[in-house]
């Protein structure tokens, strides 16, 4: 006698055994996403397949400010405009001085025999929305590699450092935020020319300096910028005011915790800059072939991204 | 099929698969919304799942949890596979109490969809904590327990397009 069941009670695999097989497969995408990044083509597509739906996302969002603004009365226009047309005075004025600045600069430069500074690309891109992930500070911007928006680039906004390009798919890029855990940022202290990198701080939105000795010349409200030491961000950039330190004798290290400049959590336009210079090649990419080939593998795992 | 006194007296029309598809394409919209805070938003794509893995289980399952999961991660930039896990698990939990939960009320079933959708967030919690990461603040569920007191409004919603017209039902 056959003791197949009917038709109608086949229903495939046990649930239990379904849900073994998609938490193997969901733990095998972790593991290789994480450790040696060989998903970045599927998340690509899979990115371009969620787009549409991203861009609709955004859509009402952009409804209603097209509305608002509409609805902005008269004397608001008035106001605003003599504003604007003030700011673009003082900006003209500032633009004028910076170009006589440049122009001395370079000239200096020539004298000195130093290599010139070649000018930023400049890319101009609207936030679309955070990163839906509360352990990562990151944003999506509407620029991606078909504008030209390259993995590595730095964002900027209209005061200071926002974060860095770490993701780029077709239209869309991924921002990681200057206050994420993971970002760090080479700087400089304005008032004495101290080098320092700056580590997002998490949660809390803000910045902080590690490993800084605890008698290092470092005080409240000093400015930090770029120093452009790591080739990425381009030097003099803005990135945050130092708001506290605290020096505790069981540490070596004072605790340095800094105000990000830019609005890196607010803000609607960022610019994407892209240098162009050809940089010089690593130290290391001079050293012997075997030694060569091990640090490739090695690169190639910390993921493309410097 | 569903002869529970109390989730629905009246007998349903059979699900459009357009239905379900348009549920889930409205969810996933939700979830890009660009929201202020995420952690005290609920997870709208997690919502329908689970709904529809309990109302249909036989149509909605895994296969569908994992691949909206890998769809959310790639769209939020996250680690690849941690929304596939979480959401697979919700989906197996679904599936299995599919039985259980329709035989109560709409408060009681919120509460065993809080406790799913809380499971799934401790999934994706454990993930990160592997990954590396700190732990976020005790918002991050809210989330949940927000999805679960959307969970009456949102069956009734997923249910209209199910449901005859009374007088209709009446002959």
């Amino acid at each position: 006698m056959d003791h197949t069941p009917p038709p109608f009670f086949k229903r495939g695999p046990a649930p239990l055994v379904r849900l073994f097989f998609f938490a193997s497969l969901s733990l095998a995408l972790l593991v290789i996403d994480a450790r040696f990044r060989y998903a970045d083509g599927l998340r690509t597509w899979l990115a371009l397949a969620a787009y549409p739906l991203q861009r609709a996302a955004t859509a009402p969002v952009e409804l209603a400010r097209a509305v608002g603004t509409y609805f902005s009365t008269q004397a608001q226009l008035v106001a605003e405009n003599e504003r604007l047309r003030a700011k673009s005075l003082a900006y003209s004025h500032d633009a004028q001085r910076y170009e006589a600045a440049q122009a001395e600069a370079d000239e200096l430069r020539r004298i000195a025999g130093a290599r010139e500074r070649p000018p930023l690309r400049v890319i101009t891109a609207e936030v679309m929305y955070n990163g839906r992930d509360p352990y990562a500070h990151k944003l999506f911007i509407d620029r991606g590699a078909t504008h030209g928006v390259r993995p590595g680039s730095p964002v900027t906004d209209e005061s200071g450092v926002v974060g860095q390009v770490t993701r780029v798919h077709a239209l869309v890029s991924e921002v990681t935020l200057a206050t994420d855990r993971d970002q760090a940022i080479p700087v400089q202290v304005v008032r004495n020319g101290l080098r320092a990198v700056a580590f997002g701080g998490g949660a809390s939105g803000s910045l902080e300096l590690r490993f800084m000795a605890a008698n290092a010349d470092i005080q409240t409200s000093d400015r930090l910028v770029t120093s452009g030491i790591d080739g990425t961000y381009p030097a003099g950039l803005p990135v945050a005011t130092v708001m506290r330190i605290e020096r505790d004798a069981e540490n070596a290290f004072a605790r340095v915790v800094c105000r990000p400049a830019a609005g890196v959590d607010r803000g609607r336009f960022v610019l994407v800059l892209s240098d162009e210079t050809v940089k010089p090649p690593r130290p290391e990419e001079a050293q012997t072939a075997k030694e060569r080939t091990r640090r490739g593998r090695l690169r190639d795992k910390d993921g493309s991204v410097r | 099929m569903d002869l529970s006194a109390s989730s629905s007296r009246q007998i349903l029309l059979p699900v459009r698969l357009s239905t379900i598809v348009a549920s889930f394409a409205l969810a996933l919209f939700l979830n890009f919304l660009p929201w202020r805070d995420l952690r005290l938003v609920p997870d709208f794509v997690a919502l329908v799942l689970v709904f529809w893995c309990v109302r249909q289980p036989r149509l909605v399952g895994l296969g569908v949890a994992w691949t909206l999961g890998l769809l959310t991660d790639a769209g939020n930039g996250v680690l690849l596979g941690q929304h596939a896990l979480a959401y697979s698990l919700l989906a197996f939990l679904g599936v299995w109490l599919s039985r259980r939960i329709l035989w109560f009320g709409p408060w009681l079933q919120a509460l065993h969809v809080g406790a799913m959708l809380l499971a799934a967030q401790g999934v994706t919690l454990l993930v990160r904590l592997a990954a590396g990461d700190d732990f976020s603040g005790w918002q991050m569920f809210v989330g949940p327990l927000a999805g679960a007191l959307l969970w009456p409004p949102t069956s009734w919603l997923l249910l209209l397009p199910q449901r005859r017209a009374a007088r209709e039902q009446t002959i």
